[in-house]
């Protein structure tokens, strides 16, 4: 029951291998973490709480204490002492606010859904009934939900830290010496240009719900856990718990995708820890689906308002950006800086003059957030691809010709850009040209000009993203200056077995990216190897002792770079074992496809037989150590930029507001693909949860504070009945600072699509007066926007007049869904929770 | 506690079970049949989905005793003599799967979908997938799995399957 075998005849990298993983997981035979049973394990339950804010002013635990099979319960009050603050590992200011983060809550709850006791015991059932028996007493306090009316601090969601304001983060070209005063450019410019868009709240939604396992009774403390980052986690978990480093060893075995929602270290991973430690037994956490929608951590969620400045022929002179983010009510580990993620990208491929940027990260009475697919570069992404698309329609250009007048030129390349980046490579032209000739542009803007005429009633729109974005996390120096509590390098070692198999050893952690296949294909090439020979470890704190785990598109350009780098120490180690075989000089030493050869002979010995020289160690060069192990940690010398550009055809039906997504084609530049396959599976996976966000997914609370998307009946992840079949193509232009030209590819799909399809659906209605409907383009919010327009048209109601709906919270309105063309979207006082639950259930 | 009596992949089972316990617990802890998981609670996601006398259901959507007397295969019990099921090679083949947590779940939906209907069109395909969530593969590589097991079991006469 072997997945067939595959020849090695040909270079492994740039082939699209089937891959090794697959093989257990059709076959079921995948180690997820809820299937681990351990003997005399037990299994915990969380009691929650049902308030956005909350005193606790009593938990009766006595009941759930007596009731059969239950071994214990903890409070707060139980764990206080030795609980610690959950890590926020990204102060991005000196100054950041941010309250002590309990894995239970010990007096006072700041969302609905924190843990506020824990039930241990035998079965899992015995311990979901006896969390019913917990008896918890609250007096509710004002919570504050809307960003906006946080950021105005009416309400404070800790009233301890006295503001909501977290982190105020400004960058200005004109102070880093990149570029001019943005607001000198806005002065004098021909043409201001300011908009303001929304970026709902997301869920990552990961198939796989969370699952922690703690194991106390060996020498150690060894925990499983559905996590992307064991590594970081093994670290953090030291830090926060006060156990020794050395007495930790964390296992992400088989892990069913991540997304960013498992780049955390989880109020449930502390919890099953404590009570694996409290009660002496191994414990189990399994969530259940609708628990990981309420409490594992949201993505996105932000108010973005930018100002272009521009000559009236479309130049761009500056670009401003003011962000308010959400994050919820607590930082996690990344929380606060995924904004700042972006806050490099929103100049984008553009080439402006003067740059600014300005974020206040904003605590709220919700679910915190933090990475989720694309992390900050999506949300940056979105705001100015939209942007540049409404910007042409104010000044009666196309859309595709505003771009090619921004953008850098290929030969332009490499290119300082205005925000501190350096772009390495890039072909935005090609990308550009491959894609409209395989969408047929120019045909397609004629239908949709006839259907206009025709006045029929299912119109077309067109969508553009030429997207680009920063890979490969990071150079660990660039890290520091951004107070990132941690390097950005990556390690790998390399161990050959004396009958010529070769163990890699990765940290890189994968869960769904096919490493073990990619990884191989890499050092197959490297050593002359067969692919079949390579086995890649990792994954297990104690199998790959260092790494920095997998996010952010790095564990290629970061990772692999680490495993070539380790497999060309072998090489170098292997030499003068080579040359004493050889009976030659090493300097003669040459190595190519697998063996060593004495230069212009055809005298040689196979890298194997060295592995097994160094076994026998009978016969080696004096002073040589019997192995040809290596290990190497690579630290990048800078980000690789993915880019590509995204064509998305609709139908918008104007009278139902039903949005069909019709053709969909991305050309994408990722430099080199070590496995094309895999390459293109991402892209796909990534188009689909940026198509998503547009049209389908949001996460929405009532004005109590309570998550009204809790399930997967409310949260709409889209179906294969919901999509289509894309038409993908790749240009290259090879990353120039790593070995295989790769700039990473788990992202670029996610946060190229979105734009596109928003771009599309606004393109399609337009002309109608409408130019901007906010995200999930649902049929109601689609036929709203067509009606009020209508409307607008015909009664011409100046914007200031417009009636305000913010005292009516969780209403649909025409106000806060489509920004009306000439009206601004409401300020802060109308903003309330902006859209009706079970909104994407119609489709 | 009810007595039932359970063939799962081949081996007959009898267990006492408690009457709330849903079939895929039942699987999962006490048979060990971990092949099959549990992605929601909400009967959406069919991550759970096995056969019951050859008809794909959604294992959390049944109790345990509804299965007594009855026949279930999960995907451990899918390959036969040490071979592939044409769906799980298809899978293969065609990189439909990339976390792998919906998998099991989707194979035995797609099998399903093409015992029904041998030769399905993409749309077809696509519909008869509609309960099973994939955050993973954006479907596309899952439907052009489907199409290729469709030709591959045309070929071993009549589509007869697992
Ligand atoms: S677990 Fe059965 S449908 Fe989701
Ligand atoms: S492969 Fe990950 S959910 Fe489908």
């Amino acid at each position: 029951m072997t997945v067939a075998d595959e020849t090695t005849a040909q270079a492994e990298i740039g082939r699209p291998r089937r891959r090794k993983e697959d093989a257990r997981l059709i076959t079921g035979r995948t180690k997820w973490t809820d299937n681990l049973q351990l003997a005399g394990m037990l299994h915990i339950a969380c009691v929650r709480s049902p308030f956005a804010h909350a005193t606790i002013t009593a938990i009766d635990v006595e009941e759930a204490k007596q009731a059969p099979n239950v071994v214990a319960v903890l409070t707060g009050q139980d764990v206080k002492d030795i609980q610690g603050s959950l890590p926020n590992a990204w102060p991005i200011v000196a100054d950041q606010k941010a309250p002590p983060h309990p894995a239970i809550a010990v007096d006072r709850v700041a969302f609905a859904g924190e843990v506020v006791a824990v039930v241990i015991a035998r079965t899992p059932r015995a311990a979901r009934d006896a969390a019913e028996l917990v008896d918890v007493d609250y007096d509710e306090l004002p919570a504050v939900l809307d960003l906006k009316k946080a950021a105005a601090d009416e309400v404070i969601a800790h009233p301890d830290l006295g503001t909501n304001i977290s982190a105020h983060f400004e960058l200005h070209s004109h102070e880093i010496g990149t570029g001019g005063n943005v607001e000198d450019a806005i002065r004098d410019a021909e043409v201001v240009f300011e908009r303001e868009y929304r970026q709902q709240r997301l869920i990552p939604a990961f198939m796989e719900p969370r699952s922690v396992v703690v194991d106390p009774t060996g020498e150690q403390f060894v925990m499983w856990s559905s996590t992307q980052v064991p590594h970081i986690l093994r670290l953090m978990l030291a830090l926060t718990l006060g156990v020794p480093e050395s007495k930790l060893r964390i296992i992400a075995p088989d892990v069913g995708g991540g997304f960013g929602g498992k780049l955390q270290v989880t109020p449930e991973e502390v919890i099953t820890f404590l009570a694996a430690r409290h009660t002496g037994r191994p414990v189990k956490w399994t969530e259940t689906r609708s628990e990981s929608l309420l409490a594992a951590h949201h993505g996105r969620d932000q108010w973005q308002r930018l100002t272009l400045a521009a000559k009236k022929d479309g130049t761009m002179l500056g670009l401003k950006v003011e962000l308010l983010a959400d994050m919820g009510a607590y930082l996690g580990l990344v929380t606060s800086g995924v904004p700042i993620l972006g806050a490099n990208m929103f100049n984008a491929i553009y080439k402006i003059p003067s740059y600014t940027f300005i974020c206040d990260n904003v605590f709220t009475n919700k679910t915190w957030t933090d990475a989720y697919r694309g992390a900050g570069r999506p949300e940056a992404t979105f705001a100015i691809e939209r942007l540049v698309s409404d910007f042409a329609a104010h000044i009666g250009m196309d859309p595709m010709e505003v771009r090619k007048k921004n953008w850098i030129a290929h030969e332009e390349f490499p290119y300082a850009t205005v925000s501190g980046l350096e772009y390495d490579s890039g072909n935005y032209e090609a990308a550009t040209a491959r894609a409209e000739e395989m969408f047929g542009y120019a045909a397609l803007r004629e239908e949709q000009r006839r259907r206009r005429e025709a006045g029929e009633k299912v119109l077309l729109g067109i969508g553009i993203s030429t997207f680009t974005e920063a890979c490969g996390l990071a150079p660990s120096r660039a890290l520091g200056e951004a107070n990132y509590g941690a390097g950005g390098w990556e390690h790998a070692s390399i161990r050959m077995l004396p009958t010529g198999k070769i163990e890699v050893v990765t940290g890189s952690s994968a869960h769904g990216q096919g490493h073990e296949t990619a990884w191989s294909q890499l050092v197959a090439d490297k050593l002359g190897v067969p692919f079949e020979d390579v086995e890649v470890l990792h994954g297990d704190t104690q199998i790959a002792p260092r790494g920095m785990d997998t996010y952010g598109s790095r564990s290629l350009v970061v990772g692999g770079s680490a495993v070539l780098k380790a497999a060309q120490k072998v090489i170098e180690k292997a030499k003068p074992l080579a040359a004493h075989l050889l009976e030659a000089n090493v300097d003669d030493i040459e190595f190519d496809k697998g063996q060593f050869t004495v230069k212009g002979t055809d005298t040689g010995v196979g890298i194997g037989d060295l592995a097994l020289a160094t076994f026998a160690a009978h016969n080696l060069p004096d002073m040589m150590e019997p192995s040809l192990d290596a290990e190497a940690t690579f630290d990048p010398i800078n980000l690789s930029f993915p880019h590509g550009t995204h064509l998305a055809l609709v139908e918008v039906d104007t009278e139902t507001g039903k949005v069909a997504l019709t053709k969909y084609v991305a050309v994408d530049d990722i430099g080199n693909a070590v496995n094309p396959l895999i390459a293109e599976g991402q892209v796909h996976g990534g188009l689909v949860q940026g198509i998503s966000q547009a049209l389908w997914e949001e996460a929405v609370y009532d004005d109590e504070g309570t998550l009204v998307t809790g399930s997967f009946v409310d949260y709409t992840l889209p179906t294969a009945a919901d999509t289509i079949s894309f038409e993908t193509d790749r240009t290259v232009t090879p990353a120039t600072t790593n070995e295989m030209g790769a700039k990473g590819v788990g992202e670029a799909g996610t946060i190229a699509s979105t734009p596109a399809i928003v771009n599309a659906v606004v393109d399609a209605v337009r002309h109608l007066g409408i130019d901007d409907i906010r995200m999930p383009l649902t049929p109601e919010r689609v036929w709203k926007a067509i009606q009020s327009a209508g409307q607008e048209q015909q009664a011409a109601t100046p914007a200031t007049q417009q009636p305000h709906f913010g005292d009516a919270p969780n209403q649909d309105t025409p106000e806060t869904d489509a920004a009306v063309s000439g009206a601004e979207v409401g300020g802060p006082d109308s903003m309330s929770p902006d859209t009706t639950p079970g909104d994407g259930a119609e489709r | 506690m009810t007595t039932i009596r359970v063939t799962v992949d081949g081996s007959t089972y009898e267990d006492e079970v408690e009457p709330r316990m849903l079939l895929v617990h039942y699987l999962r802890e006490q048979l060990g049949k971990v092949g099959t998981v549990i992605g929601c609670d909400t009967s959406n996601c069919g991550a759970c989905t096995v056969h019951v006398d050859g008809r794909s259901v959604k294992s959390c959507n049944m109790l345990a005793v509804q299965a007594d007397g009855h026949e279930v295969t999960t995907i451990e019990g899918l390959a036969t003599d040490g071979q592939l099921h044409p769906m799980q090679t298809a899978f293969h083949e065609n990189h439909a799967l990339q976390c792998g947590y919906c998998t099991p779940g989707m194979i035995m939906q797609a099998c399903d979908v093409l015992r029904e209907n041998p030769n399905p069109t993409e749309e077809q395909i696509r519909v008869g997938l509609e309960g099973n969530l994939c955050r993973c593969t954006g479907y596309q590589n899952i439907v052009k799995a489907v199409q290729q097991a469709a030709g591959a079991l045309a070929g071993q006469q009549g589509g007869e399957q697992a």
